[in-house]
Order: C-alpha cells, then sequence, then structure tokens
C-alpha cells in the first residue's frame, strides 16, 4: 500500500548521508541554488513565477507553524489561517493609512507573533479538554468568527474597513529601502519579489531552526508524549496543560509572522483571502508532506503551491474557456488529497517516529485480520 | 414591549431554520454514532441535493405549466434524494471503508478531500451563478398567536418532523434499526451476532445523505436560490447542532438543530438592540460558534449526550 518508490529514494539518501563528502556538496548546491532561486527562476519561467517563490516561502513559514500544532502535539487545528489573519491585521492596521500610523516592520512583526500567540492561548485555552475531532471543529468556527468579525468591524467604528479590506500597506524598509521598489543591483534590475525572496528565505531559515530545535527539545519531546497518550504524559510529571497551550501559541505567533509578511508583501489585505479552503490547504501541506517532519511540511508546501499553479497553466489549453480552471484544480486537489490518504497515510515524507507508529500499526493489524472490522482507531 | 411583539415571529422562524439544521444533523450523528468519523463531507451532500433538485425543478417548469407546482417540486425532491443516496454510498464505499482502520486524522483529511471534490464537481456542472427556484409553491400564509406563517415555514417544518418520526421509528423499532443501534455500540460484537457492519454503515450512510438532500431542496426553497458554496456553512451548523445535543443521539441531533435555529433566529433579531447597534443582524453566522463553544466548554457531552459520556 506504500509507494515503493519514494522509499527507495528516501533509503538511497540516507545511504547517501553516510557520505560526508557528498553531504557537502547537496548542502553546497542547496546553498547556491537557494542563493540565486529568484534570478534562475525569474529568467527560466518569468516573473509571475518570483512571486510564486515568495508565496512558497510564505506557506512554508505557515506550514511549519501549524506543524507544530498538528504534527508535534497533534492537535487538529482547522482554523489556524485566523492567526494568519490576526498578524496580517495587526499589521495592515498600524502600517498604513487607514488610521494614519505607519510602525516600522521590525516592531510590528515580533508584535504581531506576541498578539497572534495571544489569540492562540484564548483559542487554545477553552478547548484544552477537547478530544481531536471536537477541537478540530471548535478551531473551525474560531477562524470562522475571527473572518465574520474582520468582515464586519466597519460599522457603526470603522476598524477593520469590512470586506473592502485594507490598502496601501506599507513595504517593508531596510534603513531607507523600500523592499518592493525596483532596485538595480550589479545590472540586475529586480522588482520587489526578488527583494522580499531573499527577507522571506532568511525567515524561513529562522522558523526551520527554531522547529528544528523544538522538535528535539524537553518541549518537543513532551508534546510527542501527549500526541501519543495524554494520561501517561500527564503521569511522567508533565503540565499538558501549559505545554498544549504553548503548542497553541508557538504555532500561533508563526501564523502571525507569516501574516505581517504577507499583509506588507502584498499591500492589500482583505478578509477574503483568509477563509476555511486556506485553513485546509496549510493543513493539507503539513499532512501530505509528512506530519511532525519539517523536511516533509516543506515537501508539502511547495507541492501544493506549485501544483496548482503549474496546473492552472496546463488545464486552460486542454479544455478551453467553456470549463471553469479553477474548478477542475479543485477537483484534482481533492482526488490528490484522498489518494494519498488512503495509499500513503503517513504522508510522503512520513517522520521516523511516525513511520514506524504506521508500520507497527499494520503489525498488530494484520493479527487482527481475523476480528471483522474495528471502527474505532 | 417591542421585544414581546416580536417574540413569536423570531420563534416561528427559528423552527424552521432548526427543522432544517436538525435534518441535516441527523445524518452526522448517526455516522459518528457508528464510525466515529465526522463526515465533512455531509454539508456538501446537502448542495448536492438542492443542486440537482434544481435543476430537475427548472427543465420541468421549462416545458409545461399544465401540473401543478408542489408535484414539480416532489419529482425534484425524489430525484435529488435518489442521487444523494447513491453518493452517499458511494464515497462510503471509496473513501472511507478503505480508511476503517487508519489514524483518525486520515479519514478526517480524506473527508475534507471528498467535499472539495463535490464543491469543484458541482462548480463544473452549475457554474458558481446561483439557481432560483421557480415560485411555483402556493404563497398563503396564516396567521399565528401573533406570528405569520407561510405555508412553504409550515410545509417545512411539518416534513422534517415527519421525517423524524419515521426516523425514530426506524431506529427504535425495527430490525435494521435494532442492527444500527448494536453496531453504534460495539461493531465486533454486532458482528458476532449475526450483524453484517458493512451493511449497517451503507444503510447509515445512505439515509443520512437521503435527510441531508430533502434539507438541501427546503433550504433552496426557503431562500428561493442555491448556489454551490451553500453547503459548507449549512454543514457546519449542522454539526454544531449535532454536537449542542449530543454526538451520536439521534434525538438530540433533534433537539440541537431545532434550540440552535431557535437561538440563532433571537440573536439575529436582537442582537442589534442588546449591543446598541454595534453588532448587527449580518453577525447571525457567529452564535452557532459561539454555542458549539459554550456547549464544548460547559457541556462537553451536550445536551442529552449519555453516549459520550458512556465512550469516554
Amino acid at each position: 500500500m506504500t509507494m515503493p518508490a519514494i522509499d527507495r529514494l528516501l533509503q538511497h539518501w540516507q545511504r547517501w548521508q553516510q557520505n560526508r563528502r557528498a553531504i557537502w556538496i547537496v548542502y553546497a548546491a542547496l546553498v547556491f541554488v537557494l542563493a540565486t532561486a529568484p534570478f534562475l527562476v525569474g529568467m527560466s519561467a518569468g516573473s509571475a513565477w518570483v512571486r510564486i517563490l515568495d508565496f512558497i516561502l510564505l506557506y512554508v513559514i505557515l506550514a511549519l507553524g501549524l506543524n507544530i500544532v498538528v504534527g508535534y502535539a497533534g492537535l487538529l487545528d482547522l482554523g489556524y489561517i485566523a492567526f494568519y489573519a490576526v498578524g496580517a491585521y495587526f499589521f495592515g492596521l498600524l502600517a498604513s493609512p487607514h488610521f494614519d500610523i505607519h510602525l516600522p516592520f521590525w516592531v510590528l512583526l515580533p508584535l504581531g507573533a506576541v498578539v497572534a500567540a495571544m489569540f492562540g492561548m484564548l483559542l487554545g485555552a477553552p478547548t484544552l479538554k477537547l478530544r481531536g475531532d471536537y477541537l478540530a471543529i471548535v478551531t473551525l468556527g474560531f477562524g470562522e468568527i475571527i473572518r465574520i468579525f474582520l468582515t464586519n468591524l466597519n460599522a457603526p467604528v470603522n476598524i477593520t474597513n469590512g470586506p473592502q479590506g485594507l490598502n496601501m500597506i506599507d513595504p517593508i524598509r531596510f534603513g531607507g529601502v523600500s523592499l518592493s521598489q525596483t532596485q538595480s543591483v550589479f545590472g540586475f534590475s529586480t522588482s520587489g519579489a526578488y527583494l522580499y525572496y531573499y527577507l522571506f528565505l532568511a525567515l524561513v531559515l529562522v522558523v526551520m531552526f527554531v522547529a528544528i530545535r523544538l522538535q528535539n527539545s524537553r518541549i518537543g519531546r513532551a508534546w510527542v508524549a501527549i500526541r501519543e497518550d495524554e494520561v501517561a504524559a500527564e503521569a511522567m510529571g508533565i503540565n499538558t496543560r501549559n505545554i498544549k497551550l504553548l503548542a497553541f501559541a508557538m504555532g500561533a505567533s508563526f501564523g502571525g509572522i507569516g501574516g505581517g509578511l504577507y499583509a506588507s508583501f502584498q499591500g492589500f489585505i482583505s478578509p477574503e483571502s483568509f477563509t476555511l479552503s486556506e485553513s485546509i490547504t496549510v493543513l493539507c501541506m503539513v499532512v501530505l508532506g509528512g506530519m511532525g517532519n519539517v523536511a516533509g511540511v516543506i515537501l508539502g508546501a511547495v507541492l501544493l503551491v506549485v501544483v496548482p499553479e503549474v496546473l492552472r497553466d496546463a488545464v486552460r489549453p486542454l479544455l478551453g474557456d467553456s470549463v471553469d480552471p479553477n474548478a477542475v484544480r479543485m477537483l484534482l486537489f481533492g482526488v490528490a488529497l484522498v489518494a494519498i490518504m488512503i495509499f500513503r497515510p503517513a504522508g510522503l515524507l512520513p517522520s521516523v517516529r511516525r513511520q514506524r507508529e504506521f508500520a507497527s500499526d499494520n503489525e498488530v493489524l494484520a493479527q487482527e485480520q481475523a476480528s471483522l472490522y474495528d471502527a474505532r482507531r | 414591549m417591542e421585544i414581546s411583539a416580536e417574540l413569536p415571529q423570531h420563534l416561528v422562524n427559528g423552527l424552521v431554520l432548526g427543522s432544517i439544521y436538525a435534518l441535516v444533523a441527523l445524518g452526522y450523528t448517526m455516522v459518528y454514532g457508528i464510525l466515529e468519523l465526522i463526515n465533512f463531507a455531509h454539508g456538501e451532500i446537502t448542495m448536492m441535493g438542492a443542486m440537482v433538485a434544481l435543476a430537475v425543478i427548472t427543465a420541468l417548469v421549462g416545458e409545461g405549466s399544465t401540473v401543478p407546482g408542489f408535484v414539480i417540486v416532489l419529482v425534484g425532491l425524489g430525484v435529488a434524494v435518489v442521487i444523494c443516496m447513491a453518493l452517499g454510498f458511494v464515497i462510503e464505499r471509496v473513501a472511507y471503508r478503505p480508511l476503517r482502520r487508519a489514524p483518525r486524522l486520515a479519514a478526517l483529511i480524506t473527508a475534507i478531500g471528498i467535499s472539495i471534490i463535490f464543491q469543484a464537481a458541482a462548480l463544473l456542472i452549475w457554474s458558481s451563478k446561483p439557481i432560483k427556484f421557480p415560485k411555483i409553491l402556493p404563497e398563503a400564509q396564516f396567521e399565528l398567536a401573533g406570528a405569520t406563517i407561510s405555508a412553504l415555514q409550515l410545509a417545512i417544518v411539518l416534513l422534517s418532523f415527519l421525517l423524524m418520526a419515521a426516523l425514530w421509528v426506524l431506529v427504535q423499532r425495527t430490525r435494521i434499526g435494532r442492527a444500527m443501534r448494536a453496531t453504534a455500540q460495539s461493531p465486533e460484537l454486532a458482528g458476532l451476532m449475526g450483524i453484517n457492519p458493512n451493511y449497517v454503515i451503507s444503510i447509515t450512510f445512505v439515509l443520512g445523505a437521503a435527510l441531508a438532500a430533502v434539507a438541501g431542496v427546503m433550504v433552496a426553497a426557503y431562500d428561493t436560490q442555491a448556489d454551490t458554496y451553500m453547503g459548507s456553512l449549512l454543514g457546519l451548523k449542522a454539526f454544531t447542532a449535532a454536537v449542542l445535543g449530543g454526538i451520536g443521539n439521534i434525538a438530540g441531533a433533534m433537539v440541537g438543530g431545532i434550540v440552535l435555529g431557535v437561538v440563532e433566529s433571537l440573536g439575529a433579531g436582537y442582537i442589534g438592540g442588546l449591543t446598541g447597534g454595534f453588532l448587527g443582524s449580518h453577525y447571525k453566522d457567529v452564535f452557532a460558534f459561539f454555542v458549539l463553544i459554550l456547549v464544548l466548554v460547559f457541556r462537553p457531552t451536550g445536551l442529552l449526550g449519555e453516549r459520550v459520556a458512556e465512550r469516554a
């Protein structure tokens, strides 16, 4: 029931990793590709793809944040985009002509992360006792509540500017240089998308570092323990309430940073960008890639941004204008989701621990074949 | 003074809304009772029911107008119910059955995938423009204790209660109903008693889908239109209703649906006055979620939820 090709590839990779020299070559190539990616992409595929590259990085940040909640701590959050929205609106309100406040980004991004984390705790506190799917529904409801408030808080006091959203949000500036302006560096003229790429890349590296360090920390192990068996974890002396709240807050703060970046990058935000389907997209990145595994989650984010874009270009000439290409894209997306869950439920690149769990589950299940069927898992 | 004058009308509207929620909630609760799976695609089945029925009804209305309106609507309803039952059967077979032993999250993601597929398919078939419900139903109105109730509202409430009563009899008094209750308690033991759990699960999905189709047609008639996006919010509210009543509990879904409908109607009616105009009736969709969060915090088993308590 697995995809042997991918597993074989992974085995090759693991053997490769033994070879010190090979690994250095791979890393050097990776650094080179990452450093020049916008120029390579911009020259080969057009500057529209540089923006897509930026969005990949943005979604990597989001997916890694959600991975803390879902992948590490095992708390299914279907309203994650609410924190993204909080971060984006926090940035948008305090750095735009809407209230005529223009705070610099290095104040707003960290503060946005803190505010989002507070919202995370706000959501976490009443839902801590809930089991998996109840939690999913409550978080989903929370996401909708945030969106409804953003849409309607324009009257009688105009706070969010309602469905029109916020316009002309300040771009990020370093010194006197605005990232959204066209610059010329060494004869290359670079549009905003190029410069934002490097900012996003730097933040992705920071977020990755935090995510990986968290995974192997005392807190990370506590999250895994809670995911596996909450009662046992509590018996081992873990303060499950605080640790779960921490997971919500950490995940939300990543979302808040992502939101702030998004607001400044786009220059425009509206409640339409923060719908349930966005939450589900980010969740799918985490699950498809492989919950709990940083590399898997990044792969998921890359695939789910790139594949729809490729499909968008591929579908239109095939089917003509009579068919809504967006609907075809959604259809294929849904089919892929179901197929991957049926054939590879641990994701494309599962974390080692999860993989082991699934394997041992299968062995146990093989012994249970005699029993007619078991609905509860 | 004004509050008491409006009250009966809000109650009537809430009852109508609530009986629709209850019908959809039954589908969630029956499936959850047996599989412990949130069938996320259930809301989209409701949407499919509404769209199919509207397609049939508009086609029939176009041909000739000698047939009375309610007959056309009944035909549309019949077709929608049959198609939705087929859809319910197929998704259980294709998407959920292979994942019964898989981790919970996998099944939930699959359910989300199925609902995306349904929405995309509906978009491809009907495009995103709303379809109008033709004005072919009688438009009589009755006065009842200070409230106006239209023939359509009355029909919705009566039909819902009829269906709920029928379901209750089916579950409590028939052989297949007993099999369903047994499977919900313990699939293994039910299997040992000669019940085929797969058959029971299929029946459960098909029944839930049929009720969802009816609810979808009701929503389309009540809102005088339907579009491909109607499913998700309706599904969410119906799920809230199921949780409110105590998920897995059939009577609970009925009570929960009606309570939620009334709360939403009262909330939308009075929130403007209570907050001095700061929050208006466009916040009506928020109530369902606040109710959900409050229930889960203070009474996670729901109003009538002994079933979950038994499990925990």
